[in-house]
C-alpha cells in the first residue's frame, strides 16, 4: 500500500503581498507523502505549516500567493488546475479538518445534513441516499445512537462529538490524504488522545494517508511515521520520528526535543523547569540573512550569519539543513 | 417565560386579516361590487349595515373584507420580491466583493436616495394603474434595506469557520452562499420583511388613493378611501372603517417584526440556550 507517492511538494514558496513587495512567507519547502502514509509537520506558532497546507488544497488567498515550485498530487501537478477542478479535488480526494471544532460546523443545519451534503457534492447521490450514509458516516466515528444524532445541532454536542462529527465528514468520501491542521488543541487532553486514536485508526483501516500539523512535536511523532520540522517557513530538518527524538541532528530541533516533557521525569512533574529555546520567532519581513535560526542558535559561527545552509542529506534517511549538523 | 405581548398581538392581527381576506365570501353579507342598491344610499352603522353603506348602497363591512385580498397580496407579494431581489443583491455582493460589490453599493445608494413611493409612482405611470403594476412597481422599490443587511450579514459570515470549512470541503460559491450563508442570516431578513410588508401596505393604500392602484368599483382599502373623500364630514364611516383596517393589519405587521426581533436576535437567542 505505501511506497508510490500521493503528493510530491518540490522547492514550493510562498508569496506574502505586503503592499509595496513580496517577501517569501516559506520557501524550499520539499517533501513527499506516499499512500496511506502518515507525516507531520512540525514547528512554532508563524513558521509556515498552516500556508503550506493551504498551499497544498490550493486555497491561498491573497495578499499570500504561490510563488514557485510544483505540487504533485499522483503524479500530477495540481498547482495551476482550474477552480473546479480545484474543487473537485477538496473535500474528496484530499480533505482536512481544522484546530476549532466549536466553529467548522454550520450552526443552524444538522449534523447529519452537513455529512449527508458530502455525498451529494462530491458522489451524485440522492439525499435519500446521502441521509443514510451519514448515519453509517456517523457510527464509523463511534458517535453512539447515530440514527438519533444525525437531527442533532452543533450546539447540542460536546467538543468531542463534534470534532468526530468533522472527522466524519473529512472522511465521508473516502479521500486518499487527510489534511489535520491541529486537530485537537481546542479540546481537553483525554478527548484529545481519543480523538487522534479514532483519526489515526479510520486512517489506517482506509489506507489514507495524513498530514498532520502540529507544534507539539511528542504529539506528531506519536502518531506520524516521518516528521518534518519547519523554521520561519523552512524545513529545518525531516526524518523518520523515531529517530528525530532518539537523536535530533538540527539545533532546532534539538532544542526542541528538550524542551518536551519526558513520561517520569521531574519536569513532567512540574518541579523543574522545561528547557526552552531563548529568543523569538523573527517576523516574516524581518528575517536574518544566512541560517535564519542563527540568532537563537548556540553553535551559530560567521558562516552561519552569510551564508543560508543548504540541505544535507542523513544517512538513515532523511535530510537536515544546517551547516553544523550533529 | 416572558410573555412576549408584540409577538402575540401582532401575529394575531396579521393572522385575522387574512383569515378575513381567504374567508371574505363567506363571512360577507352581500357582493362588495355588484349589491348597489340607490334606496340604501349612505346608510351610517346599524344592525343591519354594520359599518354603514356607501353613495351607491354598498355595503361597507363586505367591500373592507372584500378589500382585504387586494391589500394583503400586494402587502405580501411585493414584499417577496423585494426580499428576493435584496438578498440575492446584498448577499452575492458581501460574499464576491470586488466590482459586483461596489456596483451593488452603487445601485443600493441609488435607490435610498429616491423616496420608494416615487420611485413606485414613477413606475406606475409608465406601466398604468392595476394590481400587476401595483405587485412590480412596490416589489421593484424597497428592496434596499434587505440589500444592505443582507450584505452585511455576508460580510461578517464569510470569515466563519464553517464557511471555511465549507471551501475546504469543495463546496462552490452558490452551494456555499445558499446552505452556509443565507440560513445563518434569515432571522434579521425575516424580521424586515415583515415591517417591509406593513410599509407596502401603506404604499398600496396611498397609490390607490391617488387612483393608481386597482381600479374600482373593484375594493381596495386605499380606494375606498379616496372614494371616501369628499364625504369625510357628511359620511364619516366611509372612511373610517378602512383606514381602521389599514390601521390595524400595518399595527399587527410592526408588532410581529418586532417580536420576531426580540427572538430571532442572536443575542437573545443565545440567552435562551
Ligand atoms: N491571510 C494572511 N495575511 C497576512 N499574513 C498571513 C496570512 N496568513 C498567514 N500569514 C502569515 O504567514 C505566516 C505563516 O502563517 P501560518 O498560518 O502558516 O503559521 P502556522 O505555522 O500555521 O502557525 P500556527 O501554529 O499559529 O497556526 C505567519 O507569519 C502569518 O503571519
Ligand atoms: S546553520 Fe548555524 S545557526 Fe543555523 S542551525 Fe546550524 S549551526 Fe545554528
Ligand atoms: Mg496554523
Amino acid at each position: 500500500m505505501t511506497g508510490s507517492p500521493l503528493i510530491e511538494v518540490e522547492d514550493l514558496r510562498i508569496d506574502l503581498d505586503d503592499g509595496s513587495r513580496r517577501v517569501p512567507a516559506a520557501e524550499g519547502v520539499s517533501f513527499r507523502i506516499d499512500r496511506g502514509e502518515t507525516f507531520g509537520l512540525v514547528g512554532e506558532s508563524g513558521c509556515g505549516k498552516s500556508i503550506t497546507a493551504l498551499a497544498l488544497i490550493g486555497l491561498l488567498g491573497s495578499p499570500l500567493s504561490i510563488g514557485g515550485g510544483v505540487i504533485r498530487f499522483e503524479g500530477r501537478q495540481i498547482q495551476n488546475l482550474s477552480a473546479a477542478r480545484q474543487r473537485e479535488l477538496r473535500g474528496n480526494r484530499i480533505a482536512m479538518i481544522f484546530q476549532e471544532p466549536m466553529t467548522a460546523l454550520n450552526p443552524v443545519s444538522p449534523v447529519g445534513r452537513q455529512i449527508a451534503e458530502m455525498f451529494v457534492l462530491h458522489k451524485g447521490k440522492s439525499w435519500r441516499e446521502a441521509n443514510q450514509l451519514a448515519v453509517e458516516a456517523l457510527a464509523s466515528v463511534r458517535v453512539p445512537a447515530p440514527e438519533r444524532r444525525v437531527k442533532d445541532y452543533p450546539h447540542q454536542l460536546s467538543g468531542g462529538m463534534r470534532q468526530r462529527v468533522m472527522i466524519a465528514i473529512a472522511l465521508a468520501c473516502g479521500p486518499d490524504l487527510l489534511i489535520a491542521d491541529e486537530p485537537t488543541t481546542a479540546l481537553d487532553v483525554t478527548v484529545q488522545a481519543e480523538i487522534i486514536e479514532l483519526m489515526r485508526n479510520l486512517c489506517a483501516e482506509r489506507g489514507t494517508a495524513i498530514l498532520m500539523i502540529s507544534h507539539d512535536l511528542g504529539l506528531v511523532a506519536n502518531v506520524c511515521r516521518r516528521v518534518a520540522v519547519m523554521y520561519a517557513g523552512r524545513i529545518v530538518e525531516e526524518r523518520g520520528s523515531a529517530d528525530i527524538f532518539r537523536a535530533p541532528s538540527h539545533p532546532y530541533t534539538q532544542g526542541l526535543v528538550d524542551s518536551l516533557p519526558r513520561l517520569g521525569s521531574r519536569a513532567a512533574l512540574g518541579r523543574s523547569r522545561l528547557k526552552e529555546i531563548a529568543g523569538v520567532v523573527p517576523a516574516i519581513t524581518n528575517f536574518p540573512d544566512g541560517c535564519r535560526f542563527n540568532p537563537r542558535c548556540a553553535q551559530a559561527t560567521d558562516i552561519c550569519r552569510t551564508t543560508a545552509p543548504q540541505t544535507d542529506g542523513l544517512e538513515a534517511g532523511g535530510f537536515v539543513r544546517c551547516h553544523h549538523h550533529a | 417565560m416572558k410573555l412576549r405581548a408584540n409577538l402575540v398581538i401582532g401575529g394575531s392581527l396579521f393572522a385575522l386579516a387574512i383569515l378575513v381576506g381567504l374567508l371574505a365570501p363567506w363571512l360577507a353579507h352581500t357582493d362588495p361590487v355588484m349589491d348597489a342598491n340607490l334606496m340604501n344610499a349612505e346608510e351610517p352603522p346599524s344592525w343591519t349595515w354594520w359599518f354603514g353603506t356607501d353613495g351607491q348602497g354598498r355595503d361597507i363591512y363586505s367591500r373592507v373584507l372584500y378589500g382585504a385580498r387586494v391589500s394583503l397580496t400586494v402587502g405580501i407579494v411585493s414584499q417577496l420580491i423585494n426580499s428576493v431581489i435584496g438578498v440575492a443583491l446584498g448577499l452575492s455582493a458581501g460574499y464576491f466583493g470586488g466590482w459586483w460589490d461596489d456596483f451593488v453599493n452603487a445601485l443600493t445608494n441609488l435607490m435610498l436616495a429616491i423616496p420608494s413611493l416615487i420611485f413606485a409612482l414613477a413606475i406606475m405611470a409608465v406601466l398604468g394603474p392595476g394590481l400587476t403594476s401595483l405587485l412590480i412597481a412596490l416589489g421593484l422599490t424597497n428592496w434596499s434595506f434587505t440589500c444592505r443587511l443582507a450584505r452585511a450579514s455576508a460580510l461578517s459570515l464569510r470569515s466563519q469557520g464553517y464557511v471555511q470549512a465549507a471551501t475546504v470541503l469543495g463546496y462552490g460559491d452558490l452551494r456555499i452562499m445558499i446552505t452556509q450563508l443565507l440560513p445563518n442570516m434569515l432571522g434579521p431578513i425575516v424580521v424586515i420583511g415583515t415591517l417591509g410588508m406593513g410599509s407596502a401596505v401603506l404604499s398600496e393604500a396611498a397609490l390607490s388613493f391617488l387612483g393608481l392602484g386597482v381600479r374600482p368599483p373593484f375594493p381596495s382599502w386605499g380606494s375606498m378611501l379616496s372614494e371616501a373623500r369628499d364625504q369625510i364630514t357628511t359620511a364619516p364611516w366611509l372612511s373610517m372603517f378602512p383606514g381602521l383596517a389599514i390601521f390595524l393589519t400595518v399595527l399587527g405587521l410592526n408588532l410581529l417584526g418586532d417580536g420576531l426581533r426580540d427572538i430571532l436576535d442572536p443575542q437573545s437567542r443565545s440567552r435562551r440556550t
